[in-house]
Order: C-alpha cells, then structure tokens, then sequence
C-alpha cells in the first residue's frame, strides 16, 4: 500500500466529515428548540416566539442545506476512499446506512419542505407535526451513524468467514458496547453547540442594540438550556471514559499521555507527549488524580503507551485534543452558570457589556469541542478502521496520489469558501433579524402579529 | 435460504434501478430548472423558477444516496469497483450538486449585490451535476473503458443527460408557471427536444457499437422482435412531446403536462432497455449480481426495512406534493 495515498485519503476524509459534522451539530438540536419555539407561540401566542422561530428558520435552513450537500459527499467517500471497508465490512455497515437512508434522511429532507413552505398551506397542526417530524429525523439520522461508529469503535455480534464480517446478533451490533455512551454524548454535544450558536448570536445583537423581545426569550432559552445540559455531559463524558478504558485502553493512556503503567498515575493537566523519548515534555501533573478519574481508587492501575507497542495511536494529537474538549466543556460550564445566575436579577438586554462579548465570542465553542471530541475518538482508534480486527491500511483504495491529492485541494477550497460564506451569511441574517418577515408570515398570521405588535408598543 | 439468496440480490437490483429512475426524473427537473436559470426574462422570473423546486430538491436528492446506499448495502463489492473506477467524476458531480444545493439559500440571504453570483453557482452548479452524470453513465456502459473512443461515448452523453434535464426542467414549469415564463417554458421544451431525441437516437446506435455484450443481447432473433417496442414507443413520445412543445394552444388547453410525462415515459423505456442490457450484470462483463451480492441474512436484514419504509416514503412524499400542487406563484424563499 502506498503510504502517500493513504495519508492523503485519510486526511480527505478527515477534512470532509469535519466539515459536514459542523451542521449536523447545529440542526439536531436546533429542529428541537425549533419545535419549543414553535409550542411556546401555540400556548402563549406572544408575537416573539413566532418571531424567534422566524428568526431560527432561516438560519436552520441553511445551516441544514450545508448539512446536506456535504452528507451527500460523505455518502460517496465510503466507496471512493475506503472500499475494503465496505468489502470487509459491508453485512453489517451496510444495513446500518440503509436504515439511516430510509428512516431519516427521506423524513427530514421530504418533511423539511412543509416546514419552511408549508405556513398557509397546511394547519398549525400539520406544521408542527412536520417540525416535530424533521426534527426527529436528524436524531434518527444520528443515532444509526453513531450505531455504525460506535460498531467500529467496539464491534460486537459478528463472526469472521474468509475474512469478511457476518451479523449474528444485531441487537449487539446496534447495541454495541460504547454506543449508549457515544449516542447520549453526542446528542448533549449537538444542544451545547446549537444553545451556544444562539446565545452568541442573541449576545452580539444586543450589543449592537437590535435586539428585540424575540432575541431575549430566544437568548434565555438557550442559556438555560446550555445551563442544565453542560453539568450532564460532564457526567457522561466521565462515563464514556471509563467504557473506553475497558475497551480501548491504548486511546486512554494517548488521552492520559500515560506512557508507563503505574498505580496511583497523575494527571497530567499540562505537557508535551513526546515520541522520540516516550515521555511529556514540560509536563505539569496532578499526582494520584488520573488513577482516581479512572479506577475511582488513588492507587489503582492504570495501563500505558508502553503496553501497546506499535499498536497505539498517535500521543501528541489525542492528548490535546481531549484538553481542547474538556477545557472548552469548562468554560461552558462557567459562562453558562454565571449567565444564569445574572439572569435571575436583570434581562438580557442589561446583562454586563464583558460578559456579552464573551457569550459572542464563544458562538462556535461548541464546534470547537465537538471536532476535538471526534478527533479523540478517531484518531484515537488509530491504526484500527474496526478496533483491534481491521486496519485502515488494509481497507484504502489505491488511488495514486496525484488523484488524491487533486481532488483534496478541491474539497478544501470549496469547504474554505463555504464556511466563510456561511459565517458572513449568519452574521448578515443577524443583522437584520426582521428583515423579510412580512414576507415570509402566512398572510392570516401577518395581521396578527401586526396589531400584536401595535398592542406592544 | 437458496430461494432468498437468488431472489433478493435480483430484488435489490430492480429497486437500485428503481431508485435511480427516480433520482432521474425527480432531480432531472430541478437540475433541468437550475440550467434554465439564466434564460429567464427578470430576477422575480428566477426567484419564481427557484421556488417552484424549493420544497422538493432535498427530498429528490436523497433518492441519489438511496440508489448509491443500496449499492453499497446489497452488492458491496460492486460499490467499491465502480466508485473508485468512476473517482473523479465523481468528485466533479458532488461539487456541483454542492454549489446547486447551497446556492438556493445563499441568493436569497447573501444580499442583493451577491445574488446574481449565486444565481451563477446555481446554474453552474446544476450543469456540472448533470454532465457529470451522464459521463459516469456512459462509463458504466463501457465498463469503465479508457481511451479516445470511449472519452467520446461518455461525452455524448453527458450532453444527451443535459438535454434530459432542460426538458424535464422545462416540462416542470410547464406545470408550475403561468403567463409568460409557461409560454417561455414551452419554447425551451421545444428547443431541447431536438438535442434529446438525437442523443436518444445516438445512444441507441453507439451503445451496441462500443459493447459487444450488448450487442450480442439485441440483435438476436426472436428477442430482436420482441424487444421492438421500445424504441417504437420510445419514437411516439418524442413525437408526442415534439408535437405539444410546439402549439401553446394544447397547453393553454390544460395539456401541458403532456410535456413531462413524454419525457418520463421515454426515460422509463430507457431505463428497461438498459436493464436489458446489462442483466445479469451489475459491472457488465466483470461482475453479476449475485457474486456482488451482500451475505443473505444481512439482505433479508434490509429487505424487512426496505418492505416497511420505502411505502411509507412513497405515502408522504405524494403527501407533500400534493401540499405544493399548482401553481408556484406563492412561495416564497424568504426563509
Ligand atoms: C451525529 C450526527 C451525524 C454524523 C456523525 C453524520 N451525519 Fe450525516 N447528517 C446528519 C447527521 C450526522 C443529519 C443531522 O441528519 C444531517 C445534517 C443536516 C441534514 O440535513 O441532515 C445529515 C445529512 C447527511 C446526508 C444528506 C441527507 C439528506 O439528503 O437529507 C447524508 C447522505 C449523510 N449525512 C451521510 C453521512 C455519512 C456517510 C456520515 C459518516 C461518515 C455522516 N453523515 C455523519
Ligand atoms: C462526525 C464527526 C466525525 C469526525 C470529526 C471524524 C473525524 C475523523 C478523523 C480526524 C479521521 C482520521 C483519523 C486518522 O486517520 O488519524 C477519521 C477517520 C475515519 N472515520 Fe471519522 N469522524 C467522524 C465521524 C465518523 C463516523 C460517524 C463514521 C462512520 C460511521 C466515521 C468513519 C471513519 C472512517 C471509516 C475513517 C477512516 C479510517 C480511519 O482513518 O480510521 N467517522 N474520522
Ligand atoms: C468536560 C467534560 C467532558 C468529558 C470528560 C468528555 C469525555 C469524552 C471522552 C472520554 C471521549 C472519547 C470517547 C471515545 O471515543 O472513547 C469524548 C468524545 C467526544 N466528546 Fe467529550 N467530554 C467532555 C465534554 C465535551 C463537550 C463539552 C463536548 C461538545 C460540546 C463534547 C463532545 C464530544 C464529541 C462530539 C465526542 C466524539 C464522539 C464520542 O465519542 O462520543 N465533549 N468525550
């Protein structure tokens, strides 16, 4: 196997499900905040949850538009880049895509057309079935690719027969140990991203004084939500942890940057894995706490890099990158709860200048967090495409390298210039929060939100 | 089990095709709409074309990643021989349907001053998708030939996939529209008509010419009798379709859809002559559906899904375009 090719199909593949992960993110939990703006106007029938929602769709629709086209992409690069995956594989990731397919893709693609040009056309009722309907499709769509993942991660229900894989249990294989952990991860890391996208976005308004009673109720929704949400996914992400070490141990030592065994191991907060001499550089560690974290015992045991000779992943990048997910989880956990805590004297609209700018600032944390938590994962599987039974090597397609190597620039530049399009377009769309609106309320609502908004002022 | 593991590989290569009939027809008139675009007389004509697909183009779209999943479900090995054979178109097909796809919401939000470079990508956009398909599709009939001859097959017809789309594009508004961008639409379905029933006329001699399988399969009595009926309905659709695209007054008479549904008829012949064709195979001359085919229990495993799911789809995907049936006039792509 050419070893050019296979890096450059690897980092291919690593920059096209980084690009398509960051939309998903965002529209999984958003479908949902949709649906509460959405049930909110329908109990209170206050003018600014119709307008939040208003508002949210048209960042949601496209958001959901770079979802999909880059979807698209990924549904093809399985048999470009990793066709022995597929040969070796295929019994089992096969069924698990095809479901994917048919119970979600087509429910929220077909849904998603009565949702943003259904108003007028349908009832309230059916509406917000197709609201409900789009949303649980994303969440349909996450939960079968986490499934196929997890399967990868730690696959089980299968036997091997002239080196294929073949399904004996499929509930283990949906099932799979690490599942619940990723499945319930994910999710949490799909609301974070979305409450912080729109408290950020909420913040930056208000500071730039255009904001309305829409940008409040929207910015406290998702304050709270963030608020409650964070503290779960600390405890989760604990646990998924702990299912890691009992199933990958090398990708936790990589995490640790544990290179020796040792009972009662330290945590290094701080430090430079280093490969030539297998030891961090610079290193600050807190004695006794990872053996703690870990085997819930100060002087338990707990497995290096050492033990894993030439079948670990790469240190340096699993090591950081989990501190890059764990520190910005921190700092979620800060600004959130203070935000609530100001919340509960003052409105949005007067809550300190810093504090805004830092919730605009962290419009993107939870990307941030989401990617470093991927690449923790998946790096961190490394040399393994299915943990500890297949290698990527092994499953790469030989394309010569110039082909790779073409059609990677492309991507690149295409998904460069998309995402800064996306940013300046969210960024613009923000700016004028009502523009458009009389246009796009079904006509029997615009005269009610209009005289609602004669009442108001 | 024997039953099952002759029966469903043949089952999922009837719902592969199926699958891509109707990605065909379905995105064929959204690509067709997009490659329109600039033909149209003023921006509110465009916005209007736009919306016309707007709530459909996602839904059409993922009959695409149905087709391919069910490749890459049923017959894995096939998956990996004809997508790594077809690498490079496409790559160029998903960076079309990329551009097309995100153009939608970027010309309506990206502000008055971006909206005719999007307008741009969105045709663009919708041509690259559309050749870049039918080059893959000649590809495939070659079985992946190199080498000049078949560079010209493939280029043949990605143009004859282009026309496809116009009409089909143009048989859409038809429906959609009304007043001037309808009459309009008549006469681009009328213009396409001549590139489309000449790339149907060329496929059908060069594709025996360039595969001998294929060949061998058609001109053989009695079958070369039996099989007669396709191209002579193939030949009364295009003179349907040539005879309606050219009087406005059967269309003002409220049989403009005439229009649309010659071109899907011809596309449904197209698609059994082809299958034809290519049966048993599924990479003609290398490989046949049942060496591609998955273990049987995981087959069984999809086809209990797909026997579940895919009636639902077909039940609510007539759901909504009945919600958008008639005129386009009133949607808006505000949000
Ligand atoms: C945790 C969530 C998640 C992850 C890890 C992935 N996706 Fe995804 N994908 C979604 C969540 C999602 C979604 C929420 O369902 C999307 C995003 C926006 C959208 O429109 O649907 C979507 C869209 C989407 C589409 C377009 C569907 C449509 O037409 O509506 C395809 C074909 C794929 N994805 C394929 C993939 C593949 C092959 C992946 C892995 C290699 C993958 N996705 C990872
Ligand atoms: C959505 C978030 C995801 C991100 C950000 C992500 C990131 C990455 C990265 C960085 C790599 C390269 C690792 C390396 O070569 O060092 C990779 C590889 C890979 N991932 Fe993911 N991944 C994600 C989800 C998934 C999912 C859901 C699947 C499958 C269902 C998947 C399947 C693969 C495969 C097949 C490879 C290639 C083989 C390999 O290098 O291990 N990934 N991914
Ligand atoms: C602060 C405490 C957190 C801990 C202890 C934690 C723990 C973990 C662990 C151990 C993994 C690797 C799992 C594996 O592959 O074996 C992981 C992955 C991941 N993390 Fe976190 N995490 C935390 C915060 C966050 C936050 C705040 C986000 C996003 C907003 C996030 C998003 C992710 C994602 C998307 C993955 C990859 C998917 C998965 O394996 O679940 N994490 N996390």
């Amino acid at each position: 196997m050419d070893e050019t090719s296979l890096l450059l199909a690897r980092m291919q593949f690593a920059a096209n499900i980084t690009f398509h992960i960051l939309f998903p993110t965002v529209t999984i939990a958003l479908g949902w905040m949709l649906l509460f703006f959405r049930l909110r106007f329908k109990a209170t029938r206050d003018a600014k949850w119709e307008e939040a929602y208003y508002f949210w769709t048209k960042v949601f629709a496209l958001t959901f538009a770079l979802g999909v086209v880059s979807g698209i992409t990924m549904s093809f690069q399985f048999g470009t880049n990793w066709p022995g995956f597929m040969e070796k594989a295929g019994n089992i990731a096969g069924p698990l895509l095809g479901y994917e397919v048919l119970t979600a893709f087509f429910l929220e693609a077909t849904f998603l057309g009565i949702m943003l040009f259904g108003r007028g056309r349908v009832s309230e009722r059916t509406h917000l079935i197709a609201t409900f309907l789009v949303a649980f499709g994303t969440t349909m769509s996450a939960f079968w690719i986490l499934s196929l993942n997890s399967w990868m991660q730690t696959p089980a229900g299968y036997e091997i027969i002239n080196g294929k894989f073949h399904a004996t249990d499929w509930f283990a294989i949906v099932f799979n140990p690490s599942f619940p952990y990723r499945f319930t991860h994910m999710l949490i890391a799909s609301g974070l991203t979305m409450s912080f996208v729109v408290a950020g976005v909420s913040a930056w308004q208000i500071l730039k004084k255009i904001d309305t009673p829409a940008t409040a109720a929207a910015f406290k929704a998702a304050i709270v939500a963030a608020a409650v949400l964070i503290p779960i996914q600390i405890v989760v992400g604990d646990m998924h942890g702990l299912n890691t070490l009992k199933h990958q141990p090398a990708k936790i030592a990589a995490m640790e940057g544990l290179w020796n065994t040792e009972k009662g191991a330290p945590l290094v907060l701080f430090g430079i894995p280093d490969k030539e001499t297998r030891s961090n550089l610079y290193a600050i560690e807190i004695p006794k706490l990872a053996s703690l974290i870990l085997t819930h015992d100060p002087d338990g045991e707990v497995k290096g890099i050492n033990e894993f000779e030439g079948k670990h992943p790469p240190v340096l990048q699993v090591f950081w990158a989990f501190r890059l997910m764990v520190g910005t989880g921190m700092l979620m956990l800060l600004v959130s709860w203070v935000t609530l805590v100001y919340l509960r004297k003052r409105t949005p609209a007067t809550l300190p200048k810093p504090l805004l700018y830092v919730l605009s600032g962290m419009v993107f944390a939870g990307w941030l967090a989401t990617v470093s938590g991927w690449y923790v994962s998946e790096i961190g599987r490394q040399p393994y495409i299915v943990y500890g039974v297949v290698t990527v090597a092994e499953t790469a397609a030989k394309h010569a390298p110039a082909l790779i190597g073409l059609t990677f620039v492309g991507y690149l530049l295409l998904y460069t210039f998309l995402l800064i399009a996306y940013v300046l377009v969210v960024k613009r769309l923000a700016e004028r929060p009502n523009r458009g609106q009389a246009l796009t309320l079904p006509v029997h609502m615009r005269a009610r939100a209009q005289s609602q908004a004669q009442a108001g002022d | 089990m024997d039953f099952l593991s002759t029966a469903l590989p043949l089952f999922f290569m009837a719902a592969m095709g199926l699958a891509m009939l109707a990605y065909v027809v379905l995105d064929g008139y959204d690509l067709g709409v997009g490659m329109l675009l600039p033909r149209a007389a003023n921006d509110d004509e465009k916005d209007l074309m736009v919306a016309s697909i707007g709530p459909f183009w996602d839904a059409n779209e993922t009959w695409l990643v149905l087709g391919v999943g069910i490749l890459l479900i049923a017959f894995p090995q096939a998956h990996g021989l004809v997508l790594t054979s077809l690498y490079l178109p496409v790559a160029v097909m998903l960076l079309g349907l990329t551009l097309r796809g995100v153009a939608f919401d970027f010309r309506m939000k990206a502000g008055d001053a971006k909206k005719p470079f999007w307008n741009t990508m969105f045709t663009a956009g919708s041509f690259i998708a559309a050749a870049s398909q039918g080059w893959m599709l000649g590809s495939y009939i070659t079985s992946f030939s190199d080498g000049a001859f078949a560079y010209a097959f493939n280029l043949l017809i990605a143009l004859a996939v282009c026309a496809t789309y116009t009409l089909l594009g143009a048989g859409w508004l038809i429906m959609k529209a009304e007043g001037d961008l309808q009459l309009r639409a008549l006469a681009w379905a009328r213009k396409a008509t001549i590139p489309f029933a000449l790339g149907i006329a060329a496929i059908s001699i060069a594709t025996p010419v360039v595969s001998e399988t294929i060949f061998n399969k058609w001109f053989k009595l009695p079958d070369f009798f039996a099989l007669m009926p396709i191209p002579m309905v193939t030949a009364a659709a295009v003179a349907a379709l040539w005879h309606v695209s050219g009087r406005k007054s059967i269309m003002q008479a409220g049989y403009g859809w005439i229009v649309f549904a010659a071109t899907v008829l011809v596309l449904v012949l197209a698609s059994l002559g082809l299958a034809f064709s290519i049966y048993p195979y599924i990479v003609i001359d290398r490989l046949n559906v049942w060496e591609a085919a998955s273990a049987t229990d995981s087959l069984v495993i999809i086809f209990i899904g797909t026997a579940i799911t895919l009636p639902t789809i077909i039940v609510y995907t007539v759901f909504v375009y009945r919600v958008f049936w008639g005129k386009a006039k009133d949607l808006s792509y505000g949000v």
